[in-house]
Parts: structure tokens; C-alpha cells; sequence
């Protein structure tokens, strides 16, 4: 018998760990990664919560959110090669387009 | 009623016509500017013709203000002393408008002044066509804005303005009082409108009000006083009278047809017609009565004593305008309304007879204003002499010019108001005296004895040389008037006409010893002397006047320097302004108000510095700041327990 | 206890590997720690009665998605990162981080999860989480949405392709 909040407690950690990793890293494609760790984060509680409650609807939005996980890799990967051949590197410094 | 409408509407027209267009006119404004205001004459003329038979009039043009109580229409109130007003101030503007054309010739500013002599004969129009306080004071306001914007017409000469300024500073003051005195009219009687303040005015003569409530104190006067007072002090200061007057002698910085319409014949006798128009007023109170009247005779003879000695031709007119407006108010303060508006008008017509005589005789001289490098100038510019000389007269008080007739009813009216009014009889001879010593001076000056305008002082030699006959006809024409209009005035019984709107003050029976003939007779006697003794002072060369400043230094100066009147408020006022100016200026508006208004510029600025560091560009960083929004709206849900 | 064994092996060792993929100083280091958390959350998903959703999960994330990753870890040859791995904001994170433990800790304690039900019924349903159960679920109720998110794919496989490709306004002149 485990507690749903066990559950909830484990997804908050994993998200917090991505998010720190979004935060801290320069490497563009370990953020990226981070991402990754956030989503699965999601995913566990959104499947917690359907087992707990009996509803379907909580794994059909996880298979949603894997889907747009993977357009969102495709498409980002996509952006990294770009700006690794406009900079010819991945730190994130070196990415400071936002500035004028 | 349209055509009273007309009236007023002409001038208008053409000052938006002269005055929009300017540019397109080079030089022939009065084309539009005078036909306008002579058809304005012509049927402010018939209209006072039938004004022996016809009803008053009262037309509303416009409803301005209907608030509550408050009631202001924009209306032309066309009654007996109305309609010979009209008469007189289109009379004027017309003639003025005449000659101007050949005055102004080839000034640079020919068709600007024509717009706003317009401006001003409609303004002036209207102030006497009022019906209520508020119209009365809007019109009162637009004379004293044209005065200003005429007397500064040479806007490049730091004369011109700096005594265009003082007329408008120094008639700020007296429409201060007269907006206050409004205010207590409304407080006092609910309307503005004189057709219901007067009928009102016998229930509220024992009403009093605490003049020191703002200070906590607790001083009843009667409200009426208080009124008649306020109101008066913008007589004061719109009719130059003591102390407000030392703006009327600068403004003849103006050009010379202003000093006639504005500064002699019209403008300057708004007071007096206000006086006039609010007499129910003043006649409920009598303390301010007193004042008015004193003020009035004080004036009268202190300008009288000034213009003995100026030398400016312009300013000597201007003293001696200031002089008989002491009269017209004398009289009003003892209740002689009709006596008032009758001196008003016979001194309109000689008057701006003066000023454009003297007006005359400066363009022949091109441009000298000096009575003592004038003389003998009868030879060239006859026509010029010839008027002034029947205008000296009209003034001097001599029978049976214009002045003679007006000027004795005053005295007259004077000397039967009892003790106070033969104390006051006493300062209106004397000034009679002086009146007509200080104008036969001016014209033996400048069209007697030698030819002192060929000084070295120009360079070049001066031919005299007749005015244009656009600036005699108008001579011509205010003369006939200055011999006749007195004469008409009294045949057709102008008092027993006005007594409509002004009625005769009571006659103390047996106050004085002095018959009405007597009266009359010692008035032209002084008349008579004043001449004497210009002529004998003045009429060839002699050393007496010389001699006598000597002698009398103590007195020529203080009639040279205008009893030092502009010295006194220079020191009270002027210069304290000035030290608290540059101290607002230097150190308030320069230390802290810019300080304020720097600082603001400065800590933006300097928070852009700090701030552009937040804009670092790194993704990062803002997901950083916004994870910080995040969790910090929840730490604030949190803590407060709500969000 | 032992019943929460699974709970606690696959949920720790998820957490372990998420913390590895962060603090691994060589990309590929992270990418597989990522893998490692792929397959522990998979395992979660069994746990809680999802198979079809596991199996989704090893599919897609470890078989294609770290895949992808692989690929351009490889492609760009990535050494681990310059003279340091971490950004400067460090610190300013690790804070933040610690604030969102406590806050969300704190709200978890404060929160009562529906406390009727004490714990997940297990087994509940039995054809709760299995591929015909979801597959009824998708293709009419959330069919709408099924579609769209092909779509949404769509576009993500020709942007990456126009984006990949190296040629047009982004490659250098």
C-alpha cells in the first residue's frame, strides 16, 4: 500500500532536480535533457493520480505528453545543430541572441 | 431687434476678417475695418435718435451659463444711457479708425492695429451693451486686453511693453476687486443680472458681513459698502483714477489714435459707466459713496498739479485725461450720475480731439513728443492749431464750448450737495484753474513763440507739415463736436433723458450761499485766469517759469516726478518682487525644482544602469526569474494564506 | 512493506539517475543516466497498473528519444563542457531549489488526498491501463486531440528535417 502522496513527493523531487538542472547547466543539450526529466516528473504523477482514482483520462494526457516530447526533442535537437554551426558551440553563454 | 445687433456684430466681423487675414492686406486693412465700423455708427446713430421715443430694449444673444441660480446670457441691454454711449464710443471709433490711415501709414503693423482697434470698438460696445455683471465683466477684461495689445504695438521698443505690462498688471489689481465685488453680488443677491440685483437692492440695505471672518475675527460692515467698494476698486484701476493710475501716462508709449480712443475717450470711461450703470448700488451706500467721491477729487487735482510741468505733449493730455476722470467720479461719489456720463461724453469728443490733435502735431514733427523743442508751429500746421485751440477751450472750461456746459453741471452739482460737496466744489475750481493754465501752456509750447525744433539733436532739418486729410477730417469733425455737443447736451436736456437709468441727486436746499449763475460765473473766471496766467508765463519768451522751478523747487519736483508715485511703488512693490523672484528663481526653482526634475532624470538613468544588467540575454537567467515568480507567488500563497 | 518495495526501488533509483543526468560532467554521461531514469519511471508505470504506457515509455523515450540524443552527443563531439560545467547562477538555483522543496513538502503535508481512500487499490481494475482499455479511451472520446497531436508531429519531423538540414538562412556564409 503506498501512499498516493509517496507519489506526489517523488514527482516534486524529479521535477525540482530538472529544474535545477535547466538552471545551472551550460551544456545546451544536458538542459535539454533536464526538460526531459521535468516531463517524466509530470508523468508519474499524472499516472499516480489515474491508478488512484480509477480514471483513465490521467494516462491518455501521458501519452499526449510523450508525443509532444518527442516533436519537442525532434524540433530542438534540430535548433541545437543549427546554432552549433552558427557558433560552433553549446554553451549557453554563448547564446545570448536575447540581447541586443 | 437686429439692428442693435448689428452693432456690436461689425466690428467684429471686421476684426476676424482684418485679423484671420492679415497677411493678405498689405497695408489696406481699413478697407474692410472702417466701412464696417462707420455702418456700425450709422445705426448706433439712428438708434439713438429713436431712443427719445422708443422703449428700452432687452435682447438676449446668447444663453451662456444656466446653472442653479445662476443666470448669465450674453444680452444686449439697449437703454437711454446705453444708446448715447454707443453713440459716442462709435462716434470715436470711427473717426479713430479715419485716422489711423493716415497715422499709421507705412507702419509695418498697419493692418494688425486695424484688427484690434476693431476688436476693441466691439469689445467696448458690448461692455456698455451688458446686462449683467458677469457679460459686463468678460467685455470689462477684452477693453483692457486690446489696451495692452495696442499700447504694445511697437512690441520691438522696451517702453512699449514695459508699460503695456504696468497697464495690465496695475488693472489686474482693480479687476481683483472687481471679481470679488461679482462674488458677493451673487452671495449677496443670487443673480448677476442687473435687472434684478437693483429692484432687490432696498431689502438687503441693513444686511451685514464679517470682512474679517477669514482671520477670525468679527467685523460686520454693511455687505452693500463692501460691494460698492470692491466694484470701485475696479473703477479705480480701469479709470486710472488714484492709486491705481500710473498706468494711463505710460501707455501713451502707444500709438497716438490708441491714447485718443483707448486712454482719453473710451476705455478709460468704463469706470465711470460702471459707476454710473450700478448708481441703485451706490446710492444704497453711502460710506462708499464717500469714498468715490474723494477719490475722484484727489485725483483730479493731483493729475492737475502733474500735468503743470511734464514735458512729454502726450503725457501732458494724459494727465489732464486722468484729471477730468477725477471729476466724472467726483461727481458720481455725490450722486450726480447724469452729470458724470454728460462730462464723460463732451470730454470723449475734446478729448480725443486733443490726443489726435497732439497726434498731429508729433507726425508733422516726425516723431518729437517734446513741448519745449516745438513752437511756433501755428504757421505750418494751422488746421492742427485751429482744433486744438477750440479743444483748450472745450477743456479750459470756456463758454460756450463743450467742456463749459459739462464741467459747470459737475461744479454746480457739486457745490448743492451740501458741506462735503462744497469741500470738494473748492478742489474742482482749483482744478479748474489749473486745468486751463496747464493746456493754454501746452499750446502756447507748441504753437507760440520761436521755432525751438531746429536742434542739432536729429542731425537733419524739420519741415513741418500739415497732416494727411485723413487725420483732419477727423479734427475737423470731434471740433464741431467739442463747441456743440455741450451746447445740444444741455438744450435737449441730456439729465432729463438719462434720468431713465441715472436719476437726479436731491438738491440741499439753502446749503450754500452761491446762486447756480454765481457758480458758473466763478468757474469761468478761474477758467479765464488759468489762460492768463499760461499766457503771461508761457506766451513769450520770459524767465518767470525758469525762476519760479527755482524758487518753488520743492514743488516742481514734485509735480516733474508725478508726486513720485512710480518711485514709491517701485520701491514697495516692484523691487520686493524682484528680490523674491531671483529667490524663487535662484535658489527654489533652480535648487529644488530642478533638483526634483534632475533628480528623476538621474535615478531613471542611473536605475537603466542597474537594470540593464537584468537584461543579460542568457535564457537562463530569465528562466531563473521566472521560477523565482513562481515559487515566490507560492511562498506567498502560503505565508498569507491566500492569493 | 514488501509491497512498497517496488515503489521504492523504482521511484529511488528515477531520482538517483535524474540527479546523475544533472550533475554528470560529460554529456554522454547524462544521456545515459537518462536512459537509467527512462526505465525506472517505466517501472513506476507498471507498478501503477499502466503497462501500455510502459511499454509507450520504453518505446519512445529510451528507444527513440535517447536515441536522437545519442546521435548528436556523437554528432557534435561534445568533450564535456568549457572551463566549467555550471552556470554562475548556481548558487541563486541551489536556493530556489531548496525553496521549492520546502514549499511543495509543506504543501504536500498540509494536503489531504481524498482521505476516504487510504491507499491505491491494487489490483482495481483489471483492465485499467491496458492497450484496449486506452485504445477505446483514444480513438473516441479523446480522438479530436489524437489527431492533433499527429499533426503536432508532423510539423516537429518536417521542422527538424528544414532546420537540420544546414541549408538556408541559418548556415554561415
Amino acid at each position: 500500500m503506498v501512499p498516493l502522496s509517496w507519489y506526489v513527493a517523488l514527482s516534486a523531487m524529479m521535477f525540482v532536480t530538472g529544474l535545477v538542472g535547466v538552471l545551472i547547466r551550460r551544456n545546451i543539450v544536458v538542459v535539454l535533457l533536464c526538460i526531459e526529466i521535468m516531463l517524466n516528473a509530470v508523468n508519474i504523477n499524472f499516472v499516480a493520480f489515474s491508478d488512484y482514482l480509477h480514471l483513465i483520462d490521467g494516462q491518455i494526457f501521458v501519452f499526449f505528453v510523450i508525443t509532444v516530447a518527442a516533436a519537442e526533442v525532434a524540433i530542438g535537437l534540430g535548433i541545437i545543430i543549427s546554432l552549433f554551426r552558427l557558433k560552433e558551440s553549446v554553451n549557453m553563454d554563448d547564446y545570448n541572441l536575447l540581447k541586443l | 431687434m437686429m439692428p442693435i445687433l448689428l452693432i456690436p456684430l461689425l466690428p467684429l466681423l471686421g476684426f476676424l476678417i482684418v485679423g484671420i487675414f492679415w497677411p493678405f492686406f498689405k497695408g489696406k486693412g481699413h478697407l474692410i475695418a472702417l466701412p464696417l465700423v462707420t455702418i456700425s455708427w450709422a445705426i448706433a446713430t439712428m438708434e439713438f435718435f429713436k431712443s427719445f421715443t422708443a422703449p428700452p430694449s432687452l435682447t438676449l444673444v446668447y444663453d451662456w451659463i444656466r446653472s442653479g441660480n445662476l443666470d448669465v446670457g450674453i444680452s444686449l441691454q439697449y437703454d437711454h444711457l446705453a444708446a448715447i454711449m454707443l453713440f459716442m464710443v462709435t462716434t470715436v471709433a470711427m473717426l479713430v479708425h479715419l485716422y489711423t490711415i493716415g497715422y499709421m501709414h507705412g507702419d509695418s503693423g498697419y493692418d494688425r492695429f486695424f484688427a484690434y482697434i476693431s476688436l476693441f470698438t466691439f469689445s467696448m460696445i458690448m461692455l456698455v451693451l451688458s446686462d449683467n455683471l458677469v457679460e459686463m465683466f468678460i467685455f470689462w477684461e477684452a477693453v483692457g486686453l486690446c489696451s495692452y495689445l495696442l499700447i504694445v504695438h511697437w512690441y520691438e521698443r522696451r517702453p512699449s511693453w514695459l508699460a503695456a505690462n504696468k497697464a495690465f498688471i496695475m488693472n489686474r489689481v482693480g479687476d481683483f476687486g472687481f471679481l470679488l465685488g461679482i462674488f458677493l453680488i451673487y452671495d449677496t443677491f443670487g443673480s448677476v443680472r442687473f435687472a434684478e440685483i437693483f429692484p432687490a437692492m432696498a431689502s438687503h440695505l441693513h444686511e451685514t458681513v464679517n470682512i474679517s471672518a477669514a482671520f477670525g475675527g468679527n467685523w460686520h460692515v454693511p455687505v452693500l459698502d463692501v460691494i460698492a467698494l470692491l466694484l470701485f476698486l475696479g473703477a479705480v484701476g480701469k479709470s486710472a483714477q488714484i492709486p491705481l493710475h500710473p498706468w494711463l501716462p505710460d501707455a501713451m508709449e502707444g500709438p497716438t489714435p490708441i491714447s485718443a480712443l483707448i486712454h482719453a475717450a473710451t476705455m478709460v470711461t468704463a469706470g465711470v459707466f460702471m459707476i454710473a450703470r450700478m448708481n441703485p448700488l451706490y446710492n444704497a451706500a453711502p460710506f462708499a459713496l464717500h469714498v468715490v467721491a474723494w477719490t475722484g477729487a484727489i485725483t483730479a487735482i493731483v493729475a492737475a498739479t502733474i500735468a503743470l510741468t511734464q514735458p512729454d505733449i502726450k503725457k501732458i493730455v494724459a494727465y489732464s485725461t486722468m484729471s477730468q476722470l477725477g471729476y466724472m467720479v467726483m461727481v458720481c461719489g455725490l450722486g450726480g450720475y447724469g452729470a458724470g456720463i454728460f462730462h464723460l461724453l463732451t470730454h470723449g469728443a475734446f478729448k480725443a480731439l486733443l490726443f489726435l490733435g497732439a497726434g498731429s502735431v508729433i507726425h508733422s514733427l516726425s516723431g518729437e513728443q517734446d513741448v519745449f523743442r516745438m513752437g511756433g508751429l501755428r504757421k505750418y500746421i494751422g488746421l492742427t492749431f485751429a482744433t486744438m485751440l477750440i479743444g483748450s477751450l472745450a477743456l479750459s472750461g470756456i463758454p460756450p464750448f463743450a467742456g463749459y456746459y459739462s464741467k459747470d453741471l459737475i461744479l454746480v452739482t457739486a457745490y448743492q450737495q451740501g458741506p462735503l460737496g462744497q469741500m470738494l466744489w473748492l478742489i474742482g475750481v482749483l482744478t479748474a484753474a489749473l486745468t486751463a493754465f496747464y493746456t493754454f501752456r501746452l499750446l502756447f509750447l507748441v504753437f507760440g513763440g520761436k521755432e525751438r525744433f531746429h536742434s542739432e539733436a536729429h542731425g537733419h532739418a524739420v519741415h513741418p507739415h500739415e497732416s494727411p486729410l485723413t487725420m483732419t477730417i477727423p479734427l475737423i469733425v470731434l471740433a464741431i463736436g467739442a463747441i456743440f455737443a455741450g451746447w445740444a447736451g444741455e438744450h435737449y436736456g441730456i439729465l432729463n433723458y438719462l434720468a431713465q437709468e441715472l436719476p437726479l441727486p436731491q438738491v440741499h436746499e439753502g446749503a450754500g450761499g452761491l446762486s447756480e449763475n454765481a457758480l458758473k460765473g466763478i468757474s469761468v473766471a478761474v477758467g479765464v485766469l488759468g489762460i492768463i496766467g499760461a499766457w503771461v508765463l508761457y506766451g513769450k519768451e520770459s524767465a518767470i517759469p525758469g525762476a519760479l522751478a527755482k524758487n518753488l523747487s520743492f514743488f516742481y519736483r514734485i509735480s516733474l516726478h508725478k508726486w513720485y508715485f512710480d518711485e514709491l511703488y517701485d520701491a514697495v512693490f516692484v523691487r520686493p518682487s524682484f528680490i523674491i523672484g531671483r529667490l524663487f528663481w535662484q535658489e527654489l526653482d533652480k535648487g529644488v525644482i530642478d533638483g526634483i526634475v534632475n533628480g528623476v532624470g538621474s535615478f531613471f538613468r542611473g536605475s537603466g544602469v542597474v537594470m540593464r544588467k537584468l537584461q543579460s540575454g542568457q535564457i537562463q537567467n530569465y528562466a531563473m526569474v521566472m521560477g523565482i515568480g513562481a515559487f515566490g507567488l507560492l511562498a506567498f500563497y502560503l505565508v498569507f494564506n491566500r492569493l | 512493506m514488501i509491497q512498497q518495495l517496488p515503489f521504492f526501488y523504482f521511484g529511488g533509483m528515477a531520482l538517483v539517475c535524474a540527479i546523475l543526468v544533472v550533475a554528470s560532467r560529460v554529456a554522454i554521461y547524462s544521456a545515459m543516466a537518462l536512459l537509467g531514469m527512462f526505465i525506472h519511471v517505466a517501472g513506476l508505470f507498471i507498478v501503477l497498473d499502466a503497462p501500455f504506457l510502459a511499454g509507450v515509455q520504453l518505446l519512445v523515450y529510451a528507444g527513440a528519444i535517447l536515441v536522437l540524443y545519442l546521435f548528436v552527443v556523437m554528432l557534435l563531439n561534445l568533450q564535456g563542457g568549457g572551463s566549467t560545467p555550471l552556470q554562475k547562477q548556481t548558487p541563486w538555483a541551489i536556493l530556489l531549489s531548496l525553496l521549492a522543496i520546502g514549499e511543495l513538502g509543506y504543501l504536500l503535508v498540509k494536503t489531504h488526498f481524498y482521505p476516504k481512500l487510504p491507499a491505491i487499490p491494487h489490483p482495481s481494475v483489471p483492465t485499467l491501463g491496458n492497450s484496449e482499455t486506452i485504445g477505446m479511451v483514444l480513438y473516441t472520446q479523446y480522438l479530436f486531440p489524437f489527431e492533433v497531436a499527429s499533426v503536432i508531429l508532423l510539423i516537429a519531423l518536417v521542422g527538424a528535417i528544414v532546420m537540420a538540414r544546414g541549408r538556408g538562412r541559418f548556415r554561415p556564409e
